[in-house]
């Protein structure tokens, strides 16, 4: 018998944090069999933000820096540019990434930064108790918005994928989601493919991958899963939204 | 012939691969918990076990490894 | 040879990075400073360096935080606004001890303010601007060649104590014009860095720059570890410029363009009889706390004067270092206005005839 699947050596091995069904920790493991496969653990440079995944430097087997709220992809422009010959990667969640970082990653895209982002979007903010992203959906009920996102007073949900597409620096995006085996191997055929398009200097590289957060969501794990499929797919479609690759968009 | 081992200290009994596994196998050890005071999943039926590794895949927490 | 070149302030801060290895910079354009990135947009391009525009402060900060975190020695530059925008950077830099360089190129506020000179950032530049116990290492220049050796010193400082260092220019020495001496390329000072992420490469323990610990007691000992680095600094960096102290009866003290003026009101002052001397510190932090506390000692000092270009910021840390012996006056002037070389020794006449 030889061993099909085992644990990849992109991982340090700590036991992570997140709560029980928290699908952070299959896209950790997704990301860092990649690094694997591609024999870059030595030379990757990852960029931790803040959120539930604070602390990820401590997860991934390679050098890592932890960006202040929002600026990862600015803190990775600036390894990038001091280390153009190593993977570059930031992993970043709906608020890092949508809300005070919106500047930094329209920018990093529109530069075509040679960097890949990791966005997590489960359409609630995890580490500080569940208030409103700027991906909740209309309705849905959160600290800040106990009767119900209303768009007349909170606006509405943003999909960063879509938008992100229409800048030319651009040159892979793809939405991903975690809520089976099919799409989880889906998802990490995307990474791949960011990643080596990163390597091979196509410009800026994004997958957006929906996740639960069973925890401020209120629902158990498996539950969980399902309305990543039933409530977030409806709004955020997947699919390839970029691929310079494809000869065009989409 | 394959075998899962599952590392019942890392579990944290989230489920996850229970519904997945094509054959059925994956159980939450309700009798069970482990030093986070959490029922870890395990594979009892080994003799089952086809080697696909779906409960692996779905798992965010590094437990679950399999052999074929 | 030494080259013997007319540069505006802006651009003797550019070059000198550039003679001190610094191939990175990013910045984003605010008055009184952006010659430097003019400058550099196409120096860089000779040395094969990055220069990049970033979208604003806040990104360029974090660009630095990224690149000097990589290891590699880089700068960014702004004027007071700009560095308010920047001091979430500061603080997260001081926690991870990256070793950077940042020009303040000060112009008046508060808020939008005005583009003509100010030195209202002593403030937010010495005693720190963002959050948490941190300190820059601020270097103050009151001339054009100054200005040059402190930036190359500044890359030297900040790699030697891992920490940021501050070049602090008031807008009138970012614009002026004056000849600079350029130091033919020396062996510079390579310092290793071990602890940067450049990547693993074979090592055993991945590299992490972060300035978060959950952990208290391991907090605290980041704190102390910070603490001692900067009792070092203060206990070998201090630099100030001093002159006619010996039987000074007044002593201004003053930096940046401040200084300059109080050397013309020196000279006129004892045409007219009236001995009166400089304390000019060109460290703000470290601050020179010994030479100001002995001068206060002096039998013959009856005043401290301090000008500066704000409504009073570095008179407090004159007074603690006086303090008490003897009596500390300011003046200052804000908004954008300099004070007159005339207006000086008005005050200075007042002070000598007793009246203060």
């Amino acid at each position: 018998m030889e061993k099909v699947f085992k644990i990849t050596k992109g991982l340090t091995g700590v036991p992570m944090h997140y709560c029980p069904g928290c699908t952070h920790g299959i896209v950790h493991r997704l990301v860092a069999e990649v690094l694997e496969e591609m024999d870059v653990i030595e030379s990757a440079i990852g960029v931790s933000s803040v959120g539930c995944t604070y602390n990820n430097y401590d997860y991934f087997a390679c050098d890592m820096l932890q960006a202040a709220h929002g600026r990862a992809p600015a803190v990775a422009t600036g390894v990038k540019r001091v280390h153009p010959g190593s993977l570059v990667f930031t992993y970043q969640g709906d608020g890092d990434l949508a809300a005070i970082g919106t500047a930094e990653i329209v920018h990093a895209a529109a530069r075509g930064e040679r960097i890949t982002t990791i966005f997590v979007n489960n359409a609630i903010y995890g580490m500080t108790s569940g208030q409103m992203a700027p991906t909740t959906l209309i309705g849905q009920v959160t600290t800040t918005t106990p009767f119900g996102r209303d768009a007349a007073i909170h606006g509405y949900p943003i999909r960063m994928s879509e938008m992100l597409s229409t800048l030319d620096g651009a040159a892979f995006i793809q939405r991903v989601s975690m809520h089976d085996v099919r799409n989880v191997r889906e998802a990490k055929k995307a990474i791949a493919k960011a990643f080596r398009l990163q390597s091979e200097g196509a410009g800026f590289t994004m997958v957006e991958i929906l996740s639960t957060c069973p925890t401020n969501w209120g629902i158990d794990p498996v539950g969980s899963l399902e309305w990543i499929k039933e409530m977030m797919i409806p709004q955020y479609p997947l699919g390839v939204y970029k691929d310079v690759t494809a000869g065009g968009d989409k | 012939m394959a075998r899962v081992t599952f590392d019942e200290e890392r579990c944290k009994g989230c489920g996850l691969c229970v519904p997945v596994c094509p054959k059925q196998i994956v159980v939450i050890r309700t009798d069970k918990l482990n030093s986070k005071g959490l029922h870890p999943a395990c594979v009892e039926r080994q003799d089952l076990c086809i080697g696909c590794a779906f409960c692996a895949i779905m798992c965010p927490d590094q437990v679950i490894e399999v052999e074929r | 040879m030494s080259n013997r070149v007319l540069m505006k302030g802006n651009e003797a801060i550019a070059e000198a990075a550039v003679k001190a290895g610094c191939r990175h910079y990013f910045g984003y354009p605010i008055t009184p400073q952006t010659e430097i990135a003019h400058y550099l947009a196409k120096r860089m391009k000779d040395v094969d360096g990055v220069f990049l525009q970033a979208e604003s402060e806040v990104a360029a900060i974090n660009m630095v935080y990224g690149a000097a975190g990589a290891g590699a020695r880089v700068l960014t530059s702004s004027s007071s606004p700009g560095i308010s925008l920047k001091q979430e950077g500061f603080s997260y830099i001081a926690g991870a001890e990256i070793p950077s360089v940042v020009v303040n190129v000060m112009r008046c506020g508060p808020g939008l303010g005005g583009i003509l000179p100010a030195q209202g950032d002593y403030f937010q530049c010495v005693k720190g601007g963002g959050h948490g116990d941190y300190k820059n290492l601020v270097l103050a220049a009151s001339g054009v060649q100054e200005l040059f050796s402190l930036t190359m010193e500044a890359f030297d400082l900040a790699d030697k104590y891992r920490i940021l260092v501050v070049i602090l220019a008031d807008g009138t020495i970012g614009q002026m014009m004056e000849p600079v001496i350029i130091p033919e390329d020396t062996d510079m000072k390579i310092f290793d860095k071990p602890w940067a992420a450049s990547g693993k490469k074979g090592g055993n323990v991945h590299h992490t720059i972060k300035s978060i610990y959950i952990d208290p007691v391991v907090l605290e000992g980041l704190n102390n570890r910070l603490q001692s680095k900067y009792r070092e600094i203060e206990a070998n960096e201090v630099r100030v410029e001093t002159s006619a102290l010996e039987d000074a009866e007044i002593v201004i003290t003053a930096f940046g363009t401040c200084a300059r003026i109080a050397k013309n009101v020196i000279k006129e002052a004892a045409r007219e009889g009236i001995k009166v001397g400089l304390i000019r510190p060109i460290t703000l932090w470290p601050f020179p706390v010994e030479i100001i506390s002995e001068t206060a000692r002096k039998d013959s000092v009856k005043a401290f004067l301090d000008i500066e270009l704000n409504a009073g910021q570095m008179v407090e840390d004159v007074r603690l270092a006086v303090n008490g012996k003897k009596e500390v006056l300011f003046h200052g002037r804000t908004g954008g206005m300099i004070p007159s070389q005339e207006e000086i020794l008005d005050i200075v006449r007042r002070i000598a005839g007793g009246g203060f």
